[in-house]
Parts: C-alpha cells; sequence; structure tokens
C-alpha cells in the first residue's frame, strides 16, 4: 500500500513573526523555517505504518518554494521513501495545493493520503478536506487514532466535544490532531541517507493545474496589544479586586 | 446579496454556536437562510425557525446526513449553496470538517476563521497563531466562511419566524461511516459559551490533582478547560484544551492556574474579558497577559481561594 504525504515549509514554531515595517504581509526574512508540526506526525504516522507492515512506500510532497526541497529532505530523513516538489513562487491557497495533490495523486494512487490538520502560519485547516472534495476520497480530520488496513481505515478523531470514530473506504484522507503520535529525531545516519533519496521537481504548469490566488492579502497588522495587569499579594487581595474592581464575581 | 448558514446542531437542538454565524450574516446584509441537515432534525430546525433574523430553513432529514459525514453532507451544501453568495458557519470542529470540502466543490477558496467582517468581500482572520491579523479579500463569486464564535455576539434564539422548507436532495456517497463516539458528559457549562472558565496547565502534576481545577471550577459555576501541555500528558480529556489548535475562548473571567502561557495557549484565550494567573515563576509569559498575576504556588493558593469565594 502507498501512502501520499504532503508537507509544507513553515516558519518554525518557536519563532515569533511580525509584520513588514509597510504591513504588507508577515516578515519572514531570515526566520527559521521548518517542517509544519502537524505534517511531521503525518510523516511519523506513516513511518510507524511501514514499520508495521501495512504501508509499502512512503511519498512525501510539497507545493512551494524551490526552499521547500529542505522540508522534503526532512520528510526523507524521518522516513519517507521519495520526496516530490510542486515547485511555484505563487503564494499558494489551500485550493491551489489541494489540485496539484489531486493531480499526484492520479498519478500515484496512493491508498492513503496523511495531512496535518493545519498549518501554523495560515492557520487555514483546508487542505485535506478539499483534496477530499477533489478525489472523492472519504476523509477523517483531526485524528488521534488510525487503525489502517487493506479493508479500511478506522479513525478516531478529536471533536468539540470529545471523541469520534469514524470508518473509511480506501482511498482515504486522514488529517493528523497533535495526539496521534509523537515524532522522532532524524538520526545522523539517515540524514545523510536522505540526501541519496529520489527527489523529483514538477510544475503546477505541468500538472495542469491553475494555482491564481482566488483571494488577496490587503495587509496584516499586530494585534490589539493586552496591557499586563497587577500582580496581587494574596488570594485575599485578588478576590477583592475580582469582586470590587473588575466585577465579575459577586 | 444572500447568505446561508450551516447549523450546527444535535438533530435534537440547535447548538448556540450557530448564533454567531447569524450576526455575522447580519453584518454582511441580506437575507439569511440556515440549513439544518440532518437525521430526525425537525426539532432543530424548529429551534432554527425562532432565532431572529432567519428567512428560511432549508431542513435536509436524511439518514445520510446522520453524524454530519463531510462526503454527504458537503454536496448537499455545494448544491444548496451554488445559490447563495455567502455560505457561513461558525468554526467548530464539524464546521471546519465539512466547509473546506464543500468549498472546493464549488471551486471556491474558503476563508477560515474569520474575526471581523470588512466589507461584503473583506474579511479579518487571526493568523500565526493569533499573533497578527490578516485582512483578505476574496474575488470568488460565493465566499465560504467560517466564523470565530467569539468574534461575534449571539443573536437572538427566540420571537423569529422563519418557514421550514423540505430539501429532498439525497447525496449518500457510501464511503464512510459513523462507529462511535465518546462524548464527555458534564452539567458544567459548555466551555465556548461560559462567562467563567477555569483553566488548568502541567503544573497541576497530575489527572488526579487536576481535580482541583474541576471543584474550583464547580464552585464557581464555570467551565473546565486546559493547557496543551496538560492534555498531552493526559491530566485532562482533549475536547478541554483551549489555543490555537483547541478551543477559542472570551469569557468574562478566565483563570489561567499553572499555566506558563505558551504562544499557542495565548492564542485560544487572549481576548477573555478579565484574565486571572496563578503562577509561581514570576517570568511566565502568562502575567504578559493577565489582568491580575497571583505569583504563588497553586496548591496553597487554590484552597484558600475556593474559601474565600
Amino acid at each position: 500500500m502507498k501512502v501520499l504525504v504532503p508537507v509544507k515549509r513553515v516558519v518554525d514554531y518557536n519563532v515569533k513573526v511580525r509584520p513588514k515595517s509597510d504591513g504588507s504581509d508577515a516578515d519572514l526574512a531570515n526566520l527559521k523555517m521548518s517542517i509544519n508540526p502537524f505534517c511531521e506526525i503525518a510523516v511519523e504516522e506513516a513511518v510507524r505504518l511501514k514499520e508495521k507492515g501495512i504501508i509499502s512506500e512512503i511519498i512525501a510532497v510539497s507545493v512551494g518554494v524551490q526552499q521547500a526541497q529542505e522540508q522534503l529532505r526532512t520528510a526523507l530523513a524521518l522516513g519517507a521513501d521519495r520526496a516530490i516538489l510542486v515547485v511555484t513562487d505563487v503564494a499558494i491557497e489551500p485550493l491551489a495545493i489541494a489540485k496539484c495533490l489531486k493531480a499526484i495523486c492520479d498519478k500515484e494512487n496512493p491508498q492513503i493520503v496523511l495531512l496535518g490538520k493545519q498549518a501554523i502560519d495560515g492557520d487555514n485547516n483546508q487542505t485535506g478536506q478539499m483534496l477530499g472534495a477533489l478525489t472523492g476520497y472519504p476523509q477523517a480530520t483531526f485524528a488521534s487514532e488510525l487503525t489502517l488496513s487493506n479493508d479500511g481505515a478506522r479513525v478516531k478523531r478529536e471533536v468539540d466535544g470529545g471523541l469520534q470514530t469514524l470508518s473509511l473506504n480506501l482511498p482515504a484522507i486522514v488529517t493528523t490532531d497533535l495526539r496521534l503520535n509523537e515524532p522522532r529525531y532524524a538520526s545522523l545516519p539517515n540524514i545523510m541517507k536522505a540526501k541519496r533519496k529520489p527527489l523529483d521537481t514538477i510544475t503546477p504548469e505541468e500538472l495542469g493545474v491553475d494555482v491564481t490566488p482566488r483571494t488577496s492579502l490587503v495587509n496584516v497588522r499586530l494585534p490589539a496589544e493586552r496591557q499586563a495587569g497587577v500582580v496581587v499579594e494574596d488570594v485575599a487581595a485578588l478576590v477583592d479586586k475580582l469582586k470590587n474592581e473588575a466585577k465579575v464575581i459577586s | 446579496m444572500s447568505n446561508l448558514i450551516i447549523a450546527e446542531h444535535d438533530n435534537a437542538s440547535l447548538k448556540a454556536a450557530t448564533l454567531n454565524s447569524v450576526t455575522a450574516a447580519q453584518a454582511i446584509g441580506g437575507d439569511i437562510d440556515i440549513l439544518v441537515a440532518g437525521n430526525a432534525c425537525q426539532a432543530a430546525a424548529d429551534q432554527a425557525a425562532q432565532v431572529v433574523g432567519i428567512t428560511r430553513v432549508l431542513m435536509a432529514d436524511n439518514t445520510a446526513y446522520d453524524h454530519a459525514l463531510a462526503e454527504n453532507v458537503a454536496p448537499l451544501i455545494a448544491e444548496l449553496g451554488a445559490n447563495y453568495t455567502h455560505i457561513l458557519a461558525t468554526a467548530t470542529t464539524t464546521a471546519k470538517n465539512i466547509l473546506p470540502r464543500a468549498a472546493a466543490l464549488l471551486d471556491v477558496q474558503a476563508i477560515s476563521d474569520i474575526s471581523a467582517i470588512i466589507s461584503s468581500d473583506t474579511f479579518e482572520r487571526p493568523v500565526y497563531a493569533g499573533s497578527m491579523i490578516a485582512t483578505v479579500k476574496s474575488s470568488d463569486a460565493i465566499k465560504v466562511i467560517t466564523v470565530r464564535g467569539t468574534a461575534f455576539d449571539a443573536a437572538v434564539n427566540e420571537g423569529g419566524t422563519a418557514t421550514i422548507e423540505m430539501i429532498l436532495s439525497e447525496h449518500d456517497a457510501g464511503n464512510s461511516s459513523f462507529v462511535g463516539e465518546e462524548v464527555a458528559k458534564s452539567d458544567r457549562p459548555e466551555l465556548t459559551a461560559a462567562k467563567t472558565v477555569v483553566s488548568g496547565g502541567r503544573a497541576l502534576g497530575s489527572e488526579e490533582q487536576f481535580s482541583m481545577i474541576y471543584q474550583l471550577a464547580d464552585h464557581m459555576g464555570a467551565a473546565v478547560g486546559a493547557s496543551r501541555a496538560a492534555v498531552d500528558a493526559g491530566y485532562a480529556p482533549n475536547d478541554m484544551q483551549v489555543g490555537q489548535t483547541g478551543k477559542i475562548v472570551a469569557p468574562d473571567l478566565y483563570m489561567a492556574i499553572g499555566i506558563s502561557g505558551a504562544i499557542q495557549h495565548l492564542a485560544g484565550m487572549k481576548d477573555s474579558k478579565v484574565i486571572v494567573a496563578i503562577n509561581k515563576d514570576e517570568e511566565a509569559p502568562i502575567f504578559s497577559v493577565a489582568d491580575y498575576g497571583l505569583v504563588a504556588d497553586l496548591f496553597v493558593a487554590l484552597p484558600d481561594l475556593e474559601a474565600a469565594l
């Protein structure tokens, strides 16, 4: 069984991002870039399924700038077998990414596509669901447990009220939540080995996909700054403030 | 302009989250219809008809729409939604699951989690875990939008006079099925709608000790939240997680107990009216957003607090 794992290049989650001085976009100059944490969980899940013998091949895909090769190399070091970069300089949106992934699915015929539930830059939480629409594959978003066999996928999902379990026919789409697994670190020998694994590059045009953005970014700004308040001496002072100053308790 | 709202419901009742989308649709302007797709969902449709500002309730009552399976409900939304300028739903896990799928069927780039409406095609939304607000303008003919519940007031849910129309269209993809659910039963207020939220972090130290949070919350009639660290450590269930990838809350009073205040947690609670932080580390980032900070050992402060309230 083949698995496709899309990964996104994003600003590292430890980095605080600020707007450019003209407010036209986020200022990403010289910031550390990493594989999106949710995508990393997807790669880890694929590797575990391969270790269990359920999956035979892991294909990592990224849609984005040339430098996204770095994140694909990370995925290869973590255990992906080969990688495909759909290279574009367009500020690419989830719908266009999903269209590129659909075209890759048509070529590769994966039985399962494992994606992060959202990227920590745009916080859109759309690509997996959109790929589901375009391919017609069933979807299980926000997965915290995945059981895969040749007969289908059983997925436990994190939903507002608790947990929900769905059963999906294959091929299927699963998007990962935080508690699906804890990703491993790539070992040095695996990082070296990853440099020799195949990484193909293709363009959206070659895939027949129009990636022209549908939305435009008018500006970005900092949110209203919250003023730090006061430090109170003790519990009695806290209760007094809440009752008499903030008036949020009676 | 014409708006179609996708109702959040459990067949028996309309979920309060739906009401925030109604207010967002009113800000956009034009007629507002609401889709109630479910199985034996008459009661939820009746409640939707009571919401002030709704013109029509579209009721799609079919076993295929039970449990809101995305494979079945998204094509229904795409079919009905093609007649509207705006399709909206409050950004619950149900809506986040379904709306992007419907948007792609309509060949629309959806806009997630809007926090303000600038005009009928321009919206504000938080990005990078809320560290910036982006203003985005859509060029699609139909706007497919999820709405941040805490950013819009709830519409009035009684006194409305909408008509209910039956939608007979059936979409049954047959490639997914509901197996079961583990839903936490609780008498506490719902986390995203509560006036007071008491949240615990990793400093609680264990699932047993996390019960101190429940105790204080029950004493105050509050909902219970948790940091990602506390959920990851197994002290609290996933549906209590407040933050970038968990629930977004904005209560009148948010009490952060033993929570350091990682950016992804702040993203979920910094719009609360009053924030209280109790932490023994005076350098903890949570104090930079708290109105009232108490530098103290929570195991000492919590019993005192409970006694004093």
